[in-house]
């Protein structure tokens, strides 16, 4: 598996997609139609993949899904040409459109389980299209539907598709989404960031599953997504997109190896941030250990079985390990909500009480807590002053005037304007929401602050800026961090110790460097052989190494 | 949910259906404070014969007693209307702080009052109302206390689950681990999250309450003679039907004009508070 495409080659072929100049508008009911997508030429020819990369808001679902003549709800093609196949979807009525999507274009969307009808067995909601467009008789379809998902390398290919949607695993469920937009034969497929919502391990499979089946049979496809380095392995050609206007666009080798614009190098250069570890001097007392803790939501079902973790004054642990590890169960026990089965913490060379109300509020303010979501983490009925202002008064007690230039003073700790204080959080950007959940957890002047998965949902240079902030805010108050992720790029980004969790275990744990150099269990070389690199090359080499491992065994 | 600052701009901008609601509620309200001013004669003043007709010095005629119809009408609704907004409050403050509590804490507390509600639920209103005013007496502040207890368990069943949604989200967990106390939680970080579902809520509960007070009038358990009351109304001209005349349906028609008002309020507000955040 080791033929690199020639871009070159296919761009001989046959045309199958042209956009010339689309303009798309959108409506607000403050500003009226506002553009986009400002102007963007798309060549596709038969076979060929294209990446669309850029930040939310770049317009990359817009413009894939402009391939198919479609605009969302509220939003219109105000200008331009697309033409498909041969036809003008522009000038084309609505219901010649329509026989094309589904029939010779596919769509594949980020979340397969909201794509499916949970009602439905998967193998039904697959010869729909099929059936429906007199293609195939049902047995027919049937027996394809086992064809592909064989071919999609989903397990049990002859009786999966029998299941229901909630039976199968969201991994599974996107290679058999994979499968259904396939079930037509289309000419084009756009894939709208079909892994983002995957684990890494999972979406390794998934990745090599849809590379595999759109060179199978020759179909022509756009992948968007705004992680360049699963583009990467996909594409042939990258466009790079941002507010509705193309950066740059070249050949996938081309554009990693040498990117021309200045922002397209930012892009790269978010993947290579790392932060030196500070090493544990000898004989130090740790500021956190939890010893052999235990836990759970039922008894007799233990999520966390038997987990240490000590964390040093001024140092960052992360905790890594793929959702329903325990990571965040962790997170829990040890700020108090959930009172673990056995086993102590001791906090400053104190025992901490198990229990969130038997905790002293000395010791409540010392260890703070950042969500995952900072959207809920923030009440949507308080002004941002009004959130701020409260932990001041409860663990400083600092009310009235000083109260409020401390609220400043904190806004600036975390480079948000003094006028932010007055609004609500509805009206702040990801960003700077996130960015008032650190400030609420800094008014606290903590100890150790716990962050879950803090920049899962931000674009990557956003993500970037609030690492950055954090590891200057440690720098100058000496605070602790327990990092919880799923992703070891952020991890080299900010990490000193990580601890690998599976299934409720500490599988390994170690200075980082140790972890990322020479990882000893397997489960944390799998995690880290799964990660994306920035080289094409990547996805074929891992797989082949792994199925000569597979071959060994 | 909608965002807060979100609802409020939207709720400048009521659709043409709510602000038909808008100005007859509002019309009632007027008709209810302006009562004495508004009326030509005494609310109990009995100024003609019985069932004099429509015009000459009774712009509706009279009623069965001689007093005239007009002025029965307008403290009919006075009497209904404000006794319906008393009620609908207590059964309010009595449904949703047992509800946020029972939400915030959860546990046996959460059990216990779940399942008083149900029993309570599973008595028809009507059938209880009539029990209970038969059985302490009906005056006025029976009345009160029997139907708001009884639409406080309807506000109890909305109020804990809409609060039950809101308990979960990070910012209520953040108020724990801050060390907040349960009147803090309650009515700081979850009742005003609560609120735009809750305030629809309080429209279609006033609704059943007028509802309910009228038929318990027309039965006569209600408020009681001499004081004008739209449901009794009813009931004392009932007998003109058969004349073909339309005296009684006018009482009849204040109720179902107050009620699909309010309802058309109702609408407009539930819509909000349920539309997806955009």
């Amino acid at each position: 598996m080791t033929d690199q495409r020639q871009p070159t080659q296919w761009a001989k072929g046959e045309a199958l997609l042209k956009i010339r100049g689309l303009r798309i508008e959108g409506w607000t009911r403050a500003s009226g139609w506002t553009a986009i997508v400002k102007g963007i030429d798309l060549d596709l020819a038969r076979g060929e993949v294209l990446g669309l990369v850029g930040e939310s808001g770049a317009g990359k679902s817009m413009t894939g899904l402009a391939a198919m003549g479609y605009a969302r709800d509220g939003c219109r093609i105000s200008g331009g040409a697309i033409s498909f196949d041969g036809i003008d979807l522009m000038a084309s009525t609505e219901a010649i459109r329509r026989a094309l999507r589904g029939l010779r274009i596919a769509y594949v969307a980020q979340s397969a389980i909201a794509s499916f009808n949970p009602a439905h067995r998967l193998i039904e909601q697959y010869a729909e299209a099929p059936v429906g467009r007199r293609l195939r008789t049902r047995t027919e379809a049937y027996a394809d539907a086992i064809d592909l998902f064989g071919r999609m390398r989903l397990p049990k290919a002859d009786t999966i598709g029998f299941r229901y949607p909630h039976q199968v695993s969201g991994g599974e469920l996107q290679r058999a989404m994979t499968a259904m937009a396939m079930a037509t034969r289309p000419d084009l497929i756009i894939f709208d960031e079909p892994t983002t919502a995957l684990d890494v391990t999972t979406q390794i499979e998934v990745l090599s599953a849809i590379k595999n089946i759109i060179k199978q049979f020759n179909t022509a496809a756009i992948f968007i997504s705004h992680d360049l380095a699963v583009v990467a392995q996909m594409v042939d050609r990258v466009m790079v997109l941002r507010e509705g206007q193309l950066i740059e666009h070249a050949d996938t080798k081309a554009i990693l190896s040498a990117p021309q614009a200045e922002y397209t190098k930012s892009l790269w250069a978010v993947r290579d941030r790392h932060k030196p570890e500070v090493r544990a001097d000898a004989g130090e007392r740790p500021l956190l250990s939890a010893n052999n803790l235990t836990a759970g939501y039922i008894r007799g079902e233990l999520v966390l079985r038997d987990v240490s973790i000590e964390i040093m004054k001024g140092r960052t642990v992360a905790v890594v390990g793929e959702s329903g590890s325990g990571k965040s169960t962790a997170a829990r026990v040890i700020t108090g909500l959930l009172p673990p089965f056995g086993g102590e913490i001791t906090f400053n060379g104190s025992v901490l009480p198990p229990q969130l109300k038997q905790r002293s509020r000395e010791q409540r303010r010392r260890i703070q807590m950042l969500y995952q979501s900072a959207e809920t983490a923030l009440n949507p009925r308080q002004l941002i002053r009004q959130i701020l202002g409260r932990p001041l008064k409860l663990h400083l007690g600092l009310v009235g005037r000083e109260a409020n230039s401390r609220v400043v003073e904190l806004l600036d700790m975390v480079e948000l304007l003094p006028s932010i204080a007055d609004r609500y959080p509805s009206e702040l950007s990801g960003g700077q929401k996130r960015r008032v959940g650190i400030a609420m957890a800094l008014a606290a002047e903590p100890d150790l602050i716990i962050c879950d998965e803090i920049t899962s949902g931000l674009d990557q240079l956003v993500a970037e800026r609030i690492l950055k902030l954090l590891l200057s805010r440690q720098q100058q108050y000496g605070f602790s961090y327990l990092f919880i992720t799923h992703d070891l790029g952020t991890v080299d980004a900010i990490a000193d110790e990580v601890v690998v969790m599976f299934q409720g275990r500490i599988v390994e744990h170690g200075s980082k460097s140790k972890i990322m150099t020479t990882p000893v269990h397997k489960y944390t070389k799998l995690l880290l052989s799964s990660v994306p690199r920035m080289d094409p090359g990547w996805l074929d080499g891992v797989l082949k190494d792994r199925l000569a491992i597979s071959s060994d065994a | 949910m909608v965002t807060w600052p979100a609802f409020r701009r939207a709720l400048l901008f009521p659709p043409l259906s709510a602000w038909i609601g808008i100005i007859v509620v509002a019309a009632y309200i007027l008709v209810a404070v302006l009562g004495p001013f508004l009326s030509p004669h005494g609310e109990t003043e009995i100024v003609g014969a019985a069932y004099q007709p429509w015009g000459g010095p009774f712009v509706l005629g009279t009623d069965n007693l001689g007093r005239d119809m007009l002025t029965r009408l307008i403290y009919g609704a006075r009497n209904t209307t404000g006794l319906a907004v008393v009620i609908a409050a207590i059964a309010f403050v009595i449904g949703c702080f047992p509800a946020l509590l029972a939400a915030t804490l959860g546990g046996w507390i959460d059990q216990v009052l779940g399942r008083f509600v149900d029993v309570v639920m599973s008595i028809p209103a009507l059938i209880f109302a009539m029990l209970f005013l038969s059985f302490f007496g009906n005056t006025i502040p029976v009345l009160i206390v029997v139907i708001a207890i009884l639409e406080a368990t309807r506000v109890f069943r909305v109020a804990r689950s809409v609060a039950k949604t809101i308990v979960v989200l990070d910012y209520v967990e953040a108020a724990r681990l801050r060390g907040e106390g349960l009147l803090w939680i309650t009515c700081r970080e979850i009742l005003p999250n609560a609120l735009p579902p809750l305030i629809a809520e309080f429209g279609l509960r006033f609704c059943f309450v007028v509802l309910l007070i009228s038929s318990l009038s027309f039965l006569g358990l209600g408020i009681q003679p001499p004081r004008a009351d739209l449901g009794s109304m009813v009931r004392d001209n009932a007998t003109l039907i058969s004349f073909g005349s339309v005296l009684p349906l006018l009482p009849a028609a204040a109720i179902g004009l107050l009620v699909v008002a309010m309802n058309m309020i109702v609408d407009w507000i539930s819509d909000l508070a349920s539309r997806s955040k955009r």
